[in-house]
């Protein structure tokens, strides 16, 4: 469906690491998101304001976030003062953290997501992955079943699953709570049809 | 590929990574791994250790052998890819594009150890579109002997064009 409204809140979700990784994901991340943008005919300028949420642990992201804002050309920079915010947000799961304990860890996550949505309310979702977005996914997705809140919800799979999505990527795409889908490798998109194959965005 | 040769000197970048990966400290120092890296002339050895417990001898290489030096982490490892000859990485998709954006010859040493490794998926693609070479602790050497590094492709890096006119379409923003 094509909204009416001109977005003008935007969150973007950076991870931590991820399941086994012993590589933080944060330089995924920052390839990956910010250049998405930057290189696209410049559509950055109409997300406004622009809130950047990282994991609590993963203190590389926002630094990240905030390079690249200062990086941009004027007119794509965010207008206002208060138009750029950045936060943390408790993990729903650690890296090599049980299942088991993690059902604990993720309804902690889940109430200070919630606080987070209230506070910003966002129109557009904008995330990679990692296991932070979960919490804030489903709280976006209850809120528009309850018609709350509409937003919409994009969802770009690491470019590390070449075969399989990983579980953040596996929970959006079955629940179809993301709105549109993005995958990296051509094998994903044979297996998973509703998702766009876009090329590696590396 | 880009050679980063200054003044005769070749070095041998190997990264591990924010974690351990002792299996690989202890492949690239043992002697068949040294002595293909110096027979194919590379002169120096740096080897990014992280959290890693084995720390591999120290060689100045003054004898003619290749020199052999290590640390544990550094804020600027971008800088040390840039200066290398040759990259040899575990299989961090970070460090994995790092390395192919700067046009280094690369071969990602995949971590046996870890459970549910999905990252070895990506290591492995990569290799088969001829990006880079994939290898494991054991049998780094034979990546080595067999390694012709004319014939790896530069990868060009991706663009997020067509992930932006998906949303702002959906989101009914007009084309520009």
């Amino acid at each position: 469906m094509h909204l009416r409204f001109t977005p003008n809140r935007l969150v973007i979700l950076s991870n931590g690491s991820r399941a086994v990784c012993f590589v933080p994901m944060w330089q995924t991340f920052s390839q990956r998101s910010f250049t998405l943008f930057y290189y696209s005919h410049c559509s950055w300028f109409r997300y406004t304001p622009r809130f950047y949420i990282a994991a609590a642990t993963d203190n590389m992201s926002l630094q990240k976030a905030r390079s690249f804002e200062h990086s941009l050309p004027d007119k794509l920079l965010a207008v206002k003062e208060d138009s750029l915010r950045f936060s943390q947000i408790y993990r729903s799961r650690e890296v090599g953290q049980s299942y088991v304990t993690s059902v604990w860890t993720t309804i902690v996550a889940i109430v200070h997501a919630l606080w987070l949505m209230i506070r910003i309310r966002p129109q557009v979702i904008l995330c990679n992955g990692p296991g932070t977005c979960i919490p804030l996914c489903v709280i976006a997705f209850l809120f528009k079943v309850l018609g709350i809140r509409w937003s919409s919800i994009f969802y770009v799979e690491s470019v590390a699953r070449v075969k399989k999505l990983s579980l953040s990527g596996l929970l959006l795409y079955n629940l179809r709570m993301a709105d549109q889908f993005f995958v990296q490798w051509p094998q994903l998109q044979k297996n998973y049809p509703r998702a766009h194959y876009v090329g590696c965005l590396m | 590929m880009e050679d980063g040769e200054n003044d005769g000197k070749r070095l041998v970048f190997v990264t591990v990574g924010t974690t351990s990966f002792d299996a690989l400290v202890k492949a690239v120092v043992s002697q068949n791994v040294k002595e293909e890296l110096h027979k194919r002339g590379y002169t120096h050895l740096l080897i990014q250790m992280g959290r890693g417990i084995y720390s591999p001898p120290k060689c100045d290489g003054a004898d003619g052998s290749l020199a052999v030096d290590y640390f544990t982490f550094s804020s600027s490892i971008a800088d040390y890819i840039r200066s290398a000859s040759l990259v040899i990485s575990h299989a961090g998709s970070g460090s994995i594009f790092e390395t192919l954006k700067l046009g280094k010859p690369l071969i990602v040493v995949v971590n046996e150890d870890l459970m549910d490794n999905h990252q070895c998926e990506l290591a492995e693609e990569l290799e088969e579109r001829k990006h880079l070479y994939c290898a494991r602790p054991h049998t780094l050497h034979q990546t080595l002997t067999k390694m012709e590094l004319d014939s790896l492709v530069r990868y060009t890096p991706g663009d997020g064009t067509p992930v932006a006119r998906i949303i702002d379409r959906f989101l009914g923003f007009p084309d520009d």
